[in-house]
Order: structure tokens, then C-alpha cells, then sequence
């Protein structure tokens, strides 16, 4: 029996379940507070103060606490997003003039749900609609950069001011570089195939006609689908958490990109644009490192470059756009982020 | 019966393929599976957020992979 069918029909069942999932969830959070330190230091008699059993203390809170608090994110941001469509989207911005229909997508491209495995055909029915290019490149830019899961991680660890500038400057670069995509007439650098697509069928709108129980399934999945995604890169960022939380000097970051360095946002972004992750693998990293004095411009810049400029998205993206318009694409992005970084570099002193 | 799965071959299509093909299978069906990996077609159908389940180019389901009952019951109402 699949999880939709097990969750009651009546509203008393439902809040019931919803409820007995939060409490479970609070008990959890609630025991790997104080529980690792019973175990660590009582009943196998480690060290606290030793640096070796410091860091094993803190891989293993660390690894449950973010994992954890990506169940209880991933699971509440896909049943409400699944409200959302792409092609209810599309509804909205067809029609849409430039500037206003640039603000429009970039707000919806933060909460429509969107794999980037559909950016293509995505791109592709929003023009064949009339959705102006420019209007599509901030929906596009935006759906990865201001990230549901990376708002909910800022919020639990850093609070709200950052995750509010998080937001504010992302929405910013993607309509600003949508703007500018569509004032340079790029519609040249389009493959001339995605002209000639005529829409046909009928369009199924994915987020209507599903019940409360199909909602709850497609948040647990989502939530195994994530997580068994990243959970390498989660170990991974975690570890050398871990690592440079025990071991590094501390001023061994401040000392090469701390905000005296003028060059740490353009070396961040440089390093963060191959790199590809998802938001929630390389948080507990950046969390290690603001720990470690890196100033927060820096690391929201290399977080920004790592989740909305990666190679396998260009490559999908290749199939719709010729290289000229993925150039400046990538090229108005990467300043963007590099002007937020430094621009948070000054105000967050 | 055609069917016809929609999608360029991400895990969600993967898996649309294999609860299509158990259904199928469990059902008794006479269909073709056949897999759609063309952009231009997938949006020829309406379609933008893959995986998308066709049959008898009639389009049940887009953007999500439904469970194995949902599967049957389409199946089922579209052998009819």
C-alpha cells in the first residue's frame, strides 16, 4: 500500500498524523542536542576537551542536525509548492510585458517546483506561449538561485536578516540579468528549432486535482530523493566542517580571504562556479567557515556561484541556447553574484 | 494500446517506465512502451514538466511519478 492510501481521509486523522510527525520530529532534534554528549564523554569516557573526540562529537551532531532539519524543509516546501506548477507559471507570465513580467518570474521561479532536468522543455513552452526570452532567463535564474532549501537552512542557523539579504539579492541578479538578456535582442542566439514548436494536447496541470494524502507522498519521497541525492556531498561539506572546526588556525581563512583581502569574492565565485551541489550539501561548509571569520559576502557569493551556475545545467541548456547567449548568461549571473558578494562584504561589517 | 513515456531520461523517467511496465505486465495488457526523448515532441504534447505518461496520445499525468495504482487505474480506463 502506497503512503497516500495510509494517510486518513478525515481532518481529524490528518491533523492527527501531521501533528504525530512534528512531535517525533521535535524528539529527534531534542535528543541529538545533549544525547551525543552523554554517550561521547560518559559512556565511552572520551575527552571533551581532546581535539580528536571534539571532532568526532561534532561530525556526528552536525551530520544529524542538518539532516534533520533538510526532512522537516524539503518535506513542508514540496507539499506547499505543490500548489505550484510550472504551467500555472507560465499562465501568469504570458502576456507579461518586460521589467514587470521580469519581476514576476523571478518571484514565481522561487516557488514554483521546478527540477532542472525540465529546463529545457520549460524554456521551450514558455516561448512557444509568448513568454518573452528575457522573462524566461529570469524564471530560469532564479529557480535555482534563490533556493527553498537553502532559505530554510539560512534561516534555522544564521537567522533572518541574512536569509532576507539571501532572497532580496538573489530575486535582484535574476531580474536584472533577465532584463539585460532581453534588451540585447538575443533572440538570434536561440536555437531556431524552439521557434517552430507549436504547443499541442492538452497542458495537465501537475498541482491540481491531488489529495491531501498524494501531497504527503510526494513530500516523503522528495524528501528520500534529496537526500539520497546528496547525502555524499553532505558527509563530505560535514567532514571538512568538522575538520576545520577542530583544526584550522584560527586565522588561517581570515588571513587569505577574510574581508581584507579585495580579491576573496572573485577567487570565491571562481572556485564556486565548477563546483556543483546542491544549497544543502555545501551549507554545514559555510557554516564551518563563518565560524572561522570568513566574512558572509564571500560565502554567499561561492554559495550563489555553486548552485546556479553548473556545468550540467549549461549542458542541458546548450540544446536551446547557442553558446554566444550561454556566455552572457553565465558572464551577467557571475558579476551579480560577485557585486552582491562584495556589497555584503561592506554593509555586513 | 500505445504508451508513451515523456521525458530525457532523468531518474523520475526511469521510474515512470518501470511502474508503466509492472502495470502493463500486471494487468495482462497488449501495449507498446515506447520512450519520447525529443524536446520539441515532449512540448508538441503540452507538456513541460517531465516525466510525462501518454496513452493513446492522450496525456494523464505530467511532472510527477504517479504510484502504481494511479498507473493501473488510467490503464485500465483507457482499455475500455
Amino acid at each position: 500500500m502506497s503512503i497516500a492510501e495510509r494517510i486518513p481521509t478525515t481532518t481529524r486523522g490528518r491533523v492527527g498524523i501531521l501533528v504525530a510527525g512534528v512531535s517525533l520530529w521535535a524528539v529527534a532534534y531534542w535528543m541529538n542536542e545533549w544525547l551525543w554528549d552523554v554517550v561521547l564523554y560518559g559512556a565511552f569516557g572520551m575527552e571533551p576537551a581532546n581535539r580528536v573526540t571534539e571532532t568526532i562529537h561534532f561530525f556526528i551532531y552536525d551530520s544529524l542536525k542538518i539532516l534533520l532539519l533538510l526532512a522537516i524543509i524539503i518535506f513542508a516546501s514540496t507539499v506547499l509548492r505543490s500548489f505550484m506548477s510550472v504551467e500555472r507559471t507560465r499562465a501568469f507570465l504570458g502576456g507579461k510585458r518586460e521589467g514587470v513580467g521580469n519581476i514576476l518570474a523571478a518571484g514565481l521561479g522561487v516557488i514554483t517546483p521546478f527540477c532542472s532536468c525540465s529546463a529545457v522543455p520549460a524554456f521551450i513552452g514558455f516561448v512557444a506561449a509568448g513568454v518573452p526570452i528575457g522573462v524566461t532567463m529570469s524564471f530560469l535564474i532564479a529557480s535555482p538561485l534563490v533556493n527553498e532549501i537553502a532559505i530554510g537552512l539560512l534561516l534555522t542557523l544564521f537567522g533572518w536578516q541574512i536569509t532576507a539579504l539571501y532572497v532580496v539579492s538573489g530575486l535582484l541578479i535574476a531580474i536584472l540579468s533577465g532584463w539585460i538578456l532581453g534588451r540585447l535582442n538575443v533572440e538570434k542566439w536561440v536555437e531556431p528549432f524552439v521557434f517552430d514548436v507549436k504547443l499541442g494536447g492538452q497542458t495537465i496541470d501537475p498541482s491540481l486535482g491531488l489529495t491531501f494524502g498524494q501531497r504527503m507522498q510526494m513530500g516523503v519521497e522528495e524528501v528520500k530523493a534529496i537526500i539520497q541525492k546528496i547525502w555524499i556531498f553532505l558527509l563530505v561539506g560535514i567532514g571538512l566542517g568538522a575538520l576545520i572546526h577542530g583544526w584550522a588556525p584560527a586565522d588561517f581563512f581570515t588571513t587569505y580571504a577574510g574581508p581584507d583581502n579585495p580579491f576573496g569574492v572573485l577567487i570565491a565565485v571562481f572556485i564556486g562556479i565548477p563546483l556543483y551541489s546542491n544549497a544543502a550539501g555545501i551549507m554545514p561548509l559555510v557554516a564551518a567557515l563563518y565560524d572561522k571569520g570568513l566574512p558572509m559576502g564571500t560565502l554567499l557569493a561561492f554559495m550563489m556561484a555553486v548552485v546556479a551556475l553548473s556545468l550540467p545545467e549549461m549542458i542541458l541548456l546548450r540544446r536551446v541556447l547557442k553558446p554566444q547567449l550561454l556566455a552572457i548568461f553565465i558572464t551577467t549571473a557571475g558579476l551579480g553574484i560577485i557585486a552582491v558578494g562584495y556589497l555584503f562584504n561592506a554593509i555586513l561589517v | 494500446m500505445i504508451i508513451k513515456i515523456l521525458g530525457p531520461g532523468c531518474t523520475n523517467c526511469k521510474t515512470l517506465t518501470k511502474v508503466t511496465t509492472a502495470a502493463v505486465a500486471e494487468l495482462g495488457l497488449d501495449a507498446t512502451i515506447e520512450k519520447v526523448e525529443d524536446y520539441a515532441a515532449i512540448v508538441g504534447y503540452g507538456v513541460m514538466s517531465t516525466p510525462a505518461l501518454v496513452i493513446n496520445e492522450k496525456v494523464v499525468v505530467s511532472g510527477r511519478v504517479p504510484n502504481p495504482a494511479e498507473v493501473r487505474t488510467f490503464l485500465t480506463a483507457a482499455a475500455i
